[in-house]
């Protein structure tokens, strides 16, 4: 991120430019704040256990066996993570392409976490591969596996990484002062925002069709042929009640940093957000119907996986459904957020669903992440909470663009 | 701001990018194999015995450890092939009492784990025998997730870890030699061949012998055909078959949305360019400027 060339022209002349680079990487604010003491202890456990991890093969650390070769790291780090991440997709939609500048504020800030979203939680795939070191072998030689749903997510992971970097490099460059690059950068935006809306419609259904060749090894209520349809259209939600949800954390968190005219537009944004959620989630429930009724599984209703289908589909998406268009209407804040918490919940039960509790359901030995799993996640996240503070206090993400930005 | 001609422009080239990119991929799923026949096992199990010699000969071809003596078929115990055996014997109490049946690789035609690797290090040969390249994998284990068999084992507990599968001894089948379990095995359960021949083979023995033989040739239609073949004298649900395994082959679950990815790759961003011409202007008096 921190690039020497750009830095080249960056403006404090009396500071050198690596001083001005080492004076930013120092840590700034208090050392002991709970998620500080929280956060600490975790992540020094999972970087010893990624390091057994890799020593010693993953079933050192895992739960993985023969038959459910793909784990929480796959289903929750991956399948949901980037779900979640749908919302970098869905903001530079409305904002670039409806040009509905409302949401302009919250555009950096979304971007932001979609990019470390990915970096993270596709980072995570190389713990979980056996053999890292030809995690190249997609990309460059002559081993393209054309064929494949997973070649297509792989390519499209990278591609919209790089897009996502530059929809966010203009804010580097204003933190480094870079008038040059920045004029240059923001003039790519556009390009790069169709591109990255394209790789994501592609990659976030890529990643339920995925699944589409397991065919008998997931319960049929949520093996359909319609997955990469729901998954691309529950990411729109899965990232918009992240976005909200994320949103009322750091405007929070990071209150100084936001300008009085944000911190007054940020209910109406959230209250538009809300609106968007209604009604994609009534689409969404719309082709979960019609993915139930055309598939035929009335006997599986009344079974355990027929009651939890149901739990589901009635307490994830109907309940935060009319919770959201209830708030919308009301114009409840407090609702929206409660609803998206909600409907959050409902994006991580399907995704380990489809990936982890109905694969191989019916098998005598289920899988369960095993604790080193669960500390290896949570040290994926805190880090990614790390990187994205250290960038929020240094960068003009949620604070307005220096002034020399704002006139071209 | 208003789209202006070089991002638009810029648009338009990305998709020319795509289109180009689309059409490689769409290629590559529809490609032939050349004409040359691929080659299968026959496995008749009314001639096995159960005498594990497959194992052994499987075991030392391939530089794996010794079987152990005292793991032998027992009735309602599944035994299964992992990161150390390739092929394992069960035993089935059935209607025509004990049946014994191999397991392993099923050498499908289209076989769902090379499609579904990413690096082509699952590799279906023109000779007919899947088999996995080490430089290539990187141990993402998508093929485990595809093939419908649960063939592919995987070692969790080594830190460069390999695939184990049955490779039909597919350094022996280049050289003209038969793999080591058709070799090994003293009962002539198991014959090599051509598949075609093989078929017509299996055909030959229902047809002479009725009363031994149940009706059917596995992995004749099976998964879209299979390079393994089974003959046996009872139904195959019986003797431990996944009875719901499709008659066609697996990749083409995933062809649907394959061949839709160039057309959104064209269509998207040509939509996406019309929607921002057509909603650009309409708040711009409002807002400030941004790019």
């Amino acid at each position: 991120m921190s690039n020497p060339d750009i830095a080249l022209t960056k403006e404090q002349g009396s500071k050198s430019t690596w001083k001005f680079l080492l004076g930013e990487l120092k840590p700034r604010g208090k050392y002991f704040t709970p998620f500080n003491v929280i956060s600490v202890p975790v992540i020094i456990l999972g970087l010893v256990i990624i390091v057994i991890r890799f020593a010693k093969g993953l079933g050192a650390v895992t739960n993985l066996s023969q038959e459910v070769p793909w784990g929480l790291w796959i289903g929750f780090d991956v399948v949901t993570g980037v779900a979640f991440a749908g919302g970098a997709y869905v903001i530079t939609f409305l904002v670039y392409i409806l040009n509905m500048k409302k949401y302009q504020s919250i555009v950096r800030v979304t971007v932001l976490n979609g990019f470390l979203a990915y970096v993270f939680y596709a980072g995570a795939l190389l713990l979980d591969l056996g053999k890292p070191w030809n995690v190249v072998n997609p990309i460059i030689g002559n081993s393209f596996g054309v064929s494949s749903v997973l070649f297509l997510v792989a390519w499209h992971f990278l591609l919209y990484m790089l897009a996502q970097l530059i929809e966010f490099s203009p804010a580097v460059a204003e933190w480094l002062g870079a008038r040059r690059a920045r004029k240059i950068l923001a003039g790519m935006t556009i390009g790069a925002v169709i591109f990255g809306i394209t790789l994501s419609t592609l990659h976030q259904s890529g990643l339920g069709a995925l699944y589409l060749m397991a065919k008998e090894k997931i319960h049929p209520l949520w093996y359909s042929e319609f997955i990469p349809i729901l998954f691309f259209v529950s990411s729109i939600f899965a990232g918009l009640s992240m976005v909200i949800f994320e949103g009322s954390i750091s405007y929070k968190v990071f209150s100084s940093q936001i300008s009085e005219k944000n911190h007054k537009s940020h209910h109406d944004i959230i209250n538009g957000l809300a609106k968007i959620c209604t009604i994609t989630l009534y689409v969404y429930l719309f082709l979960q119907v019609l993915a139930f009724v055309h598939s035929k599984n009335w006997a599986y209703l009344n079974t355990r996986m027929g009651h939890w289908y149901l739990v589901e589909m009635i307490g994830f998406i109907i309940v935060p459904m009319v919770l959201f268009f209830y708030s919308y209407r009301k114009y409840n804040i407090l609702l929206v957020k409660i609803a998206s918490i909600i409907t959050m919940l409902g994006v991580i039960i399907n995704r380990l669903n489809v990936t982890v509790i109905g694969f191989k359901w019916d098998a005598a030995q289920h899988y369960y992440p095993s604790w080193k799993e669960i500390v290896v996640t949570l040290t994926v996240i805190f880090i990614e909470i790390w990187i994205f503070r250290w960038i929020i206090n240094r960068m003009p993400v949620l604070r307005e663009s220096p002034s020399w930005a704002k006139s071209h | 701001m208003n789209i202006n001609r070089r991002n638009f422009l810029k648009a338009l080239g990305l998709t020319g990018v795509a289109v180009g990119a689309g059409k490689q991929l769409n290629a590559a799923s529809v490609k032939k194999d050349s004409d040359k026949e691929f080659y299968g096992i026959l496995y008749d199990s009314t001639r096995c015995a159960g005498c594990q010699g497959c194992e052994w000969e499987c075991a030392l071809q391939h530089g794996l450890p010794d079987p152990d003596i005292e793991d032998v078929p027992i009735v309602g115990e599944k035994r299964k092939t992992n990161e150390n055996r390739r092929s394992v014997i069960n035993v089935y109490d059935t209607s025509k009492g004990e049946v014994y049946v191999k397991n392993q690789c099923m050498h499908c035609n289209q076989p769902a784990c090379a499609s579904a690797c990413l690096t082509q290090a699952m590799h279906k040969t023109e000779e007919g025998p899947v088999i996995w390249r080490d430089e290539k994998c990187m141990g993402c284990r998508y093929c485990m997730v595809s093939c419908p068999y649960d063939v592919p084992k995987f070692d969790y507990h080594s830190s460069n870890p390999d695939i184990q599968k049955c490779d039909m001894c597919w350094d022996r089948v280049k050289e003209g030699q038969l793999p080591a379990c058709v070799e090994g095995c003293p009962a002539d359960a198991l014959t090599f061949g051509p598949r075609r021949e093989l078929i017509a083979e299996a055909r030959r023995r229902i047809n002479e012998n009725p009363d031994l033989y149940h009706d059917h040739i596995y992995g004749e239609h099976e998964a879209g055909g299979t390079g393994f073949l089974y003959l046996s004298p009872v139904p195959f649900e019986e003797i431990g078959f996944n009875t719901s395994i499709m008659n066609k082959p697996y990749p083409e679950l995933t062809k649907g949305f394959l061949y839709s990815v160039p057309s959104i790759f064209v269509l998207w961003p040509a939509m996406l360019v019309g929607i921002q011409k057509a909603t650009s202007g309409k708040n711009n008096q409002n807002d400030e400027d941004y790019e």
